[in-house]
């Protein structure tokens, strides 16, 4: 099948463009090497809606930023996505280095960052009371946000499915060229496909994608930037109830301290540079940093309740701007490439660039019937329980506590399962419902889980793993496969 | 609103004795609530033998000790609901549940006996740095896939914890077939018990690094190799000791934390130390009518102490249901220190003992040649010798109501350890 | 003269014992608290024992494995062929606690029973 657009890449960017895509009549697909969408830089952030006074004042970035933050509530509303404005700030703790929170200011108000303001010491303590005793101001931005990151990016990719976007997981992009009629083939460990134009949203990958197509003179190199967390019990979830930034250096916006949208505590990341696009392991040194960074700006920080920590690249390019449009001798290949943070932020304003780009230059036309909403897997905590027996006596599945942390039913993994692009991996399941996000980890509904993959999705246990790929979680039968009665 | 006398949190030993002493102290309406989809708890899964030599004098396997109150409880016809899981519990008294069948509802409940039970530390609160690929398992998950689903997580296995757990599935998993290369423990001493080292590990060849840790986790998808490395005195790897093992799985055995998710919601006040509730002479929490057992009330090394315990409160409780506990604030404080890390009991009313009250306690390091002593204020009333104490086990001291009755004015029992 | 060192297992004491030992003879035990050590000790350095606890496969049941128990102690070097026969056996539904799963394992006079019932499903 030809295709008139192939994105590379089902993370918060690929996602976000064919939403934006599946509102024009076209024929589009999503090649994805992972099994599941949100399997890169996009599962691994700091869930922030960032307010944009950071970026450099005219750049791209700075544009998207804080045009995707304005897009957020009616995005997050029509795709039912939790977000919440708890709003941010960046805390000064050295008075030598006041002037640079006015610096900050003023780089916001040129970026049309709304609602700033500069807090005294005193004032800051007043809204935020576990900030470090050494707080002398801080930068307020009341558009800064919390969002949850998975499902940003599912329910964008979910709603660009039901519109008539394909995904093709597990394919692995190899090779790229263009044939005399001005079509592309993207040869992939899964077939080849073609395309008359490709979207490049590959991550941290955008670099080697784009050197597949780009002249000699024109190769990027995206540096993975890995970024170490650690994620703490909704117990102290409310330890601050803004986003508490440090000011930022040249690597980055520092460790910041903020809630989830889910009542956790996020303390992270550092930033690292690293070789292997794929090294997302954590190390002690990088822990131990952002604990001691952390402490520097929040007091009394609960670390004896983390329960978990992980870690995550972001695609940084050495002249830290996004890198959106046509590549020069490519025609038809358009690069959205080097997405770093503020990203998954940016990721709606993106979608529109790109989309908009596109219909431009494709002559795309308006669907007539596109459907703009989506309902995210129901939790039936929000229900009153009237209600809730209601749902339980149509589907007793609802009635079925399976991840006893986060208080999941089967009810809403079922759904997970069985919406469009629906989990196949426990991973996948975790993301749409938080079974097995809570404070065992898994340890009591990975089994659990495992019984209703194998059940519904007809997988044998020795099939189902943890996130695709040789993730498997058991190896094999007891006593030798005997009795194979499963 | 449904209403019982004794409702029961948790259908494992704890509750299972709790609500047989219940029955037997002449209560009617009990009911036990359990989430899983059998009476019996964590001990289903635990088919190795070593339980109830102090309960039944015989050695017994985890289904086989389970299903002796099992039975019990089916022949005193108590009624239980499986597959139901506690939502809420509030200040008043009143349990909410939910299952399939029954949709989501409430119980108004005479007295209430918490027995959740524990949960396994997972890696995530380890802070063990590396990757995050599958192949990582609590010792109790793993036990329950081989024990009760009957897969093998994977054939080359390192242990991370001595706890019993950890040993007991390092000899599961050798059984099974699968070559266990290790298990490194952070401390200098195993959290298991002597038998389990023997057993389950000198048996099979099995080598124990004490004071060692995992300090790296390879594999990008499925695991591959883990890097080990001693730990100084303060629980720091030490560069140069690394030795990296290719493995498949690794098992983590880190400690239990009681899961009182439910307790803390209603207003339980909690111990940082055990990370149960406090509670008094009569297992009784600060709510009063709400009485805790087992290890949701503190980690117990066997489950012969859990029954013992759980007994109490179910007596303890039907007492409560039929206005026999006198009412009274506590009159002596129990204090652990120098060496006790903890006490259950942490408080005493005099009047509500009974002739005699187990105080249970564990230490915070080995000790030999030591001795348990108890002061009543300031004048040593007991001064036991003890061979050898140890962090994984618990110990003991039993109060005399005669004894406590002649100090009137008593304010505190302290609990300590004496090198003399 | 033979000395073994031994970790007692009777109970959760662990004492340390040592066994000394001539020609296979006992010639002295030390270091237990009890009568329960002195046993255990002579018959660990003479004829060591052990339970052996595992599962069987179990075919038409409410759950895929039953787990057993050699209902007595075995020879502590026959472990491996008795989960050999462990391992061979296939259980029908319903088994109850106690029921027979391998005769008389390894010739050694012991049953391995079930420990735990599975109902037909």
């Amino acid at each position: 099948m030809l295709y008139d657009v192939i994105i590379i890449g089902a993370g918060v960017s690929g996602s976000a463009i064919a939403r934006e895509l599946s509102k024009y009549e076209a024929n589009v697909c999503v090649l994805e090497k992972c099994e599941d969408v949100c399997e890169g830089t996009s599962k691994a952030n700091s869930a922030i809606v960032h307010a944009g006074f950071d970026a450099a004042a005219g750049s791209l970035m700075a544009k998207l930023n804080v045009r995707g933050n304005e897009m957020m509530d009616d995005l997050c509303r029509d795709l039912d996505i939790p977000f919440k404005r708890n709003g941010s700030m960046v805390v000064c703790i050295h008075k030598e280095a006041l002037p640079g929170l006015q610096d900050l200011y003023d780089r916001g108000v040129k970026n049309g960052v709304k609602g700033l303001k500069i807090l005294t010491r005193q004032e800051a303590l007043e809204m935020e009371p576990n900030l470090s005793d050494n707080v002398e101001g801080a930068l307020y931005a009341p558009t800064g946000g919390i969002i949850c990151p998975f499902k940003l990016c599912i329910a964008m990719a979910e709603n660009a499915n039901v519109n008539g976007v394909d995904f093709r997981f597990n394919t692995k992009v190899e090779n790229i060229v263009k044939d005399e009629d001005g079509l592309w083939h993207i040869r992939t460990n899964n077939g080849e496909y073609v395309s008359r134009y490709v979207v490049n949203a590959a991550g941290v990958y955008s670099g080697v994608i784009h050197n597949m197509v780009s002249k000699p003179d024109d190769k990027i190199e995206i540096i993975p930037r890995r970024g170490d967390y650690c994620l703490l019990d909704k117990e102290v979830g409310n330890h601050v109830s803004h986003t508490i930034f440090p000011q930022p250096t040249n690597l980055g916006k520092g460790v910041l301290v903020s809630p989830t949208v889910h009542g956790n505590l996020i303390v992270g990341p550092t930033a690292i540079d690293i070789d292997d696009k794929e090294g997302t392991n954590t190390t002690a040194d990088g822990i131990n940093d952002l604990i001691a960074k952390a402490n520097d700006h929040v007091k009394n920080l609960p670390m004896r309740k983390v329960i978990t920590s992980f870690a995550g690249l972001r695609a940084h390019e050495a002249r830290h701007e996004f890198i959106i449009g046509e590549v020069d001798g490519a025609p038809h290949f358009i690069d959205c490439a080097a997405i770093e943070s503020p990203g998954l932020t940016s990721s709606p304003a993106i979608g529109e660039m790109v989309g908009n780009m596109l219909k431009d230059m494709m002559g795309l036309t308006s669907k007539a019937n596109w459907i703009s909403t989506r309902k995210d897997v129901m939790n039936p905590e929000n229900l009153s329980v009237e209600e809730r027996n209601e749902l339980i006596k149509k589907n007793p599945a609802y009635g079925n506590i399976i991840c006893r942390c986060e208080s999941i039913s089967e009810g809403e993994i079922l759904d997970a399962i069985h919406r469009p692009l629906g989990a196949r991996s426990l991973d996948g399941v975790k993301r749409r419902t938080r079974a097995g996000m809570g404070r065992c980890q898994a340890g009591f509904c990975s089994p659990k889980t495992m019984e209703i993959l194998h059940r519904e999705l007809g997988l044998k246990y020795e099939e189902i793993t943890k996130s695709g790929g040789r993730s498997n979680i058991v190896m094999e039968r007891t006593k030798n496969q005997k009795g194979g009665e499963q | 609103m449904l209403n019982y006398d004794i409702v029961i949190v948790g259908g494992g030993p704890a509750g299972l004795a709790a609500a047989v002493a219940a029955r037997n102290a002449g209560v009617d309406k009990i009911l036990i609530l359990e989430r899983d989809k059998e009476l019996g708890g964590i001990l289903n899964q635990c088919i190795h033998n070593g339980f109830g030599l102090h309960t039944f004098k015989e050695e017994l396997t985890g289904p086989e000790y389970a299903y002796r109150f099992i039975e019990k409880v089916l022949n005193a016809k108590i009624e239980y609901k499986l597959n139901t899981m506690v939502m809420d519990i509030s200040n008043d008294r009143v349990v909410t549940a939910m299952s399939r069948e029954d949709g989501m509802y409430q119980i108004k409940a005479g007295a209430v006996i918490l027995a959740m039970g524990c949960r396994e530390r997972p890696r995530g609160a380890l802070n063990i740095p590396g990757y995050r690929p599958a192949g990582i398992f609590s010792a109790g998950t793993a036990q329950r896939l081989v024990n009760i689903e009957g897969y093998m997580p994977g054939r080359e296995v390192v242990i991370l914890g001595s706890g019993d757990i950890g040993l007991i599935m390092a000899r599961r998993m050798t059984l099974e077939g699968a070559k266990v290369k290790v298990v490194a423990e952070l401390m200098p001493y195993s959290g298991g018990l002597k038998r389990n080292i023997v057993q389950c590990l000198d048996d099979f060849g099995i080598p124990l690094k004490l004071s060692h840790t995992v300090v790296d986790i390879e594999g990008k998808e499925h695991l591959t190799a883990v890097t080990i490395a001693a730990v100084d005195n303060k629980g720091k790897p030490i560069p140069g000791t690394e030795e990296r093992y290719t493995c498949d799985t690794l098992l983590l055995s880190c400690g239990l934390i009681p899961e009182n998710e439910l307790s803390r919601n209603a207003g339980v006040e909690m111990s940082p130390i055990t990370s149960g509730p406090v509670v008094n002479e009569s297992l009784e929490t600060n709510i009063p009518g709400v009485f805790a057992c087992g290890n949701v009330l503190h980690v117990h090394d066997l489950v012969d102490y859990v029954s013992e315990e759980a007994d109490r409160a179910g007596q303890n409780a039907a007492k409560f249901v039929k206005g026999e506990l006198s009412e009274g604030a506590a009159d002596i404080e129990i204090v652990a220190t120098e060496g006790a890390r903890y006490t259950v009991p942490s408080t005493i009313n005099v009047d509500r003992m009974d002739d005699k009250l187990t105080v249970r306690f564990r230490v915070g390091a080995v000790y030999k040649d030591s001795f348990v002593s108890v002061y009543f204020d300031d004048e040593r009333v007991m001064h036991n010798k003890k061979r050898i104490m140890a962090p994984g086990e618990m110990e003991q001291v039993i109060l005399l109501k005669d004894k406590l009755a002649e100090k009137p004015g008593l304010k505190k029992i302290t609990v300590k350890i004496e090198n003399e | 003269m033979e000395k073994r060192e031994l970790t007692c297992i009777g109970c959760p004491m662990g004492c340390a014992i040592t066994v000394e030992l001539e020609n296979g003879e006992v010639l002295s035990v030390t270091g237990n608290t009890c009568k329960i050590g002195e046993n255990y000790a002579k018959n660990e350095v003479t004829h060591p024992e052990r339970t052996v606890t595992s599962t069987a496969v179990i075919l038409g049941g409410d759950k895929p494995r039953v787990s057993v128990k050699t209902k007595s102690n075995i020879p502590k070097d026959k472990i491996a062929d008795v989960m050999k026969e462990i391992d061979a056996a296939v259980m029908k539904a319903p088994i109850h606690i106690g029921d027979v799963v391998v005769k008389n394992v390894c010739e050694t006079g012991v049953d391995v029973v079930a420990t735990r019932n599975v109902e037909a499903l």
